[in-house]
């Protein structure tokens, strides 16, 4: 039986707390689409995307309407191209990318991605060919987003791969340095990556997963803020406590809306990730429920403690509030994307270094990090490996999506807009890692006794 | 039977009741039980509606319930009862 509190504390949530569902996100396979000719294979990518989530927009609109929480994003995610377009060139990739593009603008999406390659032991052509094209992919599409998953935990860490990416990275921000770089903020570079992500810019439909699937990204981070605040001065366990139960509330609209959106797509239900998404929106930021928790400001010391506080209660409460779970799981932490950080980063309060020892405990990454747009291909490439090391190294997700502003230095800001924010440009070490990343070869994948 | 929840906040103002109830009953909504409570220092109305025999898409109903909100310089929502269950009941 519905009670008077329960009923106002979900549409405070709604009302004053920010409490939405990120994404609705369709995945696809395109393995049926699979032609010699790239005309042909084009073709029916658009033909099948466009058929198979006609009415994703539509029916997130009527979940969105009949329970009253706003859903942010619908999404397409696809089968790696890389995967399906065989030997094809670096033109006819960006063919391909341009046709993820339109369809996705058919379908009136925000974002369609899958535009990438796992090359974590090595690459083969159409990978190769794949990653060449980047720059010139994102650069010519609007909402095609791309990723690269460069290591794992069983293969190791492909640093011709890492190397790559620092040059394809600079690349991308100089073709679109019109808009500082905004190329850059599509595309992400991945450890351990997750074939079910709802999440961009690195969402992919995985190669074990159904022909479609569902997937659906959860959000709230000023609910859960909110609840901190109310609790007080508690102890840990406490604390611990309320964000469970909050992560669990939370969850539950994903799940509805999952199972939902499920239904009347009549499309298998994959997973709710259960992440805590924040926005540059006021009230919507992971670092003020650090600051919440008794930190000064984010990126002091105790934030890493904070941090892995707030992750894994969001994920013991998340996990018992629904049936599937899959994604990226955890609290994000972009700089750009959360006004917290923003702020954190701008007084000089968080560094690189700080965002680097943050992403051992939670989810995902260095990400939306704006860096002085002169940084050397291999200095971004070093930043990558140190990053994707972690991830290698604790078996778990780690990404890279760094922004090297063109014509921007430290002390300037980049905007991009939306959801993507704004962010201070931040500092990089200026001493030369360019003879370590010359390597090249892979480091190898790490042993798994010996813990220390 | 199914149900949706009407939430109705902002300051008191004269015969919202009736107003509420006749858009309802225009769309055969049945309401089945109304409480009265305080949300964040703003009056906040809640009933519980039986929606089986609705005669408009329930978008439609949600659509025409804000609207009679703005008109009374109110904020009013229609949300189908399964989002509370799912948040408050394991």
């Amino acid at each position: 039986m519905l009670n008077t509190s329960d009923i106002l504390e979900t549409v405070h949530m709604i009302r004053e707390e920010n409490l939405d569902v990120r994404t609705v996100t369709v995945g696809i396979s395109l393995f049926d689409c699979v032609s010699d000719d790239v005309g042909r294979l084009c073709g029916r990518i658009y033909d099948k995307i466009t058929k198979k989530a006609e009415k994703l927009v539509s029916v997130a609109s009527e979940i969105e309407k009949e329970y009253g929480v706003p859903i942010v994003n619908r999404r397409v995610s696809v089968t790696p191209v890389s995967l399906i377009c065989g030997g094809a060139s670096p033109e006819d990739c960006v063919r391909i990318a341009k046709t993820l593009d339109r369809a996705a603008d058919t379908l009136g999406v925000n974002f369609i991605g899958g535009y990438s390659a796992l090359v974590q032991k090595g690459s083969t052509v159409g990978a190769e060919n794949l990653i060449r094209s980047i720059p010139e992919a994102l650069a010519e599409t609007k909402i095609v987003c791309s990723s690269v998953n460069v290591a794992s935990t069983k293969a190791g860490i492909n640093m011709d791969a890492v190397a790559e990416m620092g040059r394809v990275i600079k690349k991308t921000a100089a073709l679109t340095a019109a808009e500082d770089g905004i190329g850059c903020a599509k595309l992400v570079v991945f450890a351990n990556v997750p074939e079910d992500n709802p999440f961009m810019a690195g969402a992919f439909h995985g190669i074990g997963e159904g022909d479609l699937a569902v997937n659906v990204g959860v959000s709230g981070p000023g609910v859960v803020a909110s609840a901190v605040r109310r609790a007080g001065p508690v102890s840990f366990g406490e604390l611990s406590d309320v964000i469970k139960k909050t992560a669990f509330k939370i969850t539950r609209v994903g799940q509805l809306v999952a199972y939902e959106a499920s239904k009347r797509l009549g499309i298998p239900y994959g997973i709710v990730d259960l992440s805590l998404a924040p926005t540059p929106a006021v009230g919507d930021s992971v670092a003020r429920i650090l600051e919440e928790m008794g930190l000064e400001v984010c990126g002091t010391h105790g934030t890493t403690a904070a941090l892995a506080l707030l992750n894994d209660a969001v994920k013991k409460g998340g996990v018992m509030a629904s049936s599937h779970v899959g994604g990226l799981s955890g609290a994000f932490i972009p700089v750009s994307e959360d006004a917290g950080m923003i702020s954190a980063a701008a007084c000089g309060a968080l560094s690189i270094e700080k965002l680097e020892a943050m992403t051992a405990v939670c989810s995902v990454g260095l990400d939306m990090i704006a860096v002085p747009g002169d940084t050397p291909a291999e200095t971004i490439s070093a930043v990558i490996a140190d990053e994707i090391s972690i991830g290698v190294i604790n078996t778990k997700t780690t990404a890279v999506r760094l922004i090297p502003a063109p014509g921007k230095q430290v002390g300037d800001t980049v905007t991009f807009g939306g959801l993507l924010g704004s962010a201070p440009v931040m500092p990089l070490r200026t001493a030369s890692p360019a003879a370590f990343i010359a390597r090249g070869g892979r480091i190898p994948a790490p042993i798994h006794s010996l813990k220390n | 039977m199914k149900k949706a929840v009407i939430t109705v906040i902002g300051h008191d103002s004269l015969g919202i009741i009736a107003k509420v109830s006749a858009r309802c009953a225009d769309c055969g909504v049945n309401i089945t039980e109304i409480t009265q409570s305080v949300l964040s220092e703003y009056f906040a109305m809640i009933m519980l509606v039986d929606i089986s025999r609705l005669n408009v898409p329930f978008a439609s109903f949600v659509d025409a319930m804000a609207e009679l909100g703005k008109e009374n310089a109110l904020e009013i929502r229609a949300m189908h009862e399964d989002i509370f269950d799912a948040m408050h009941q394991i």
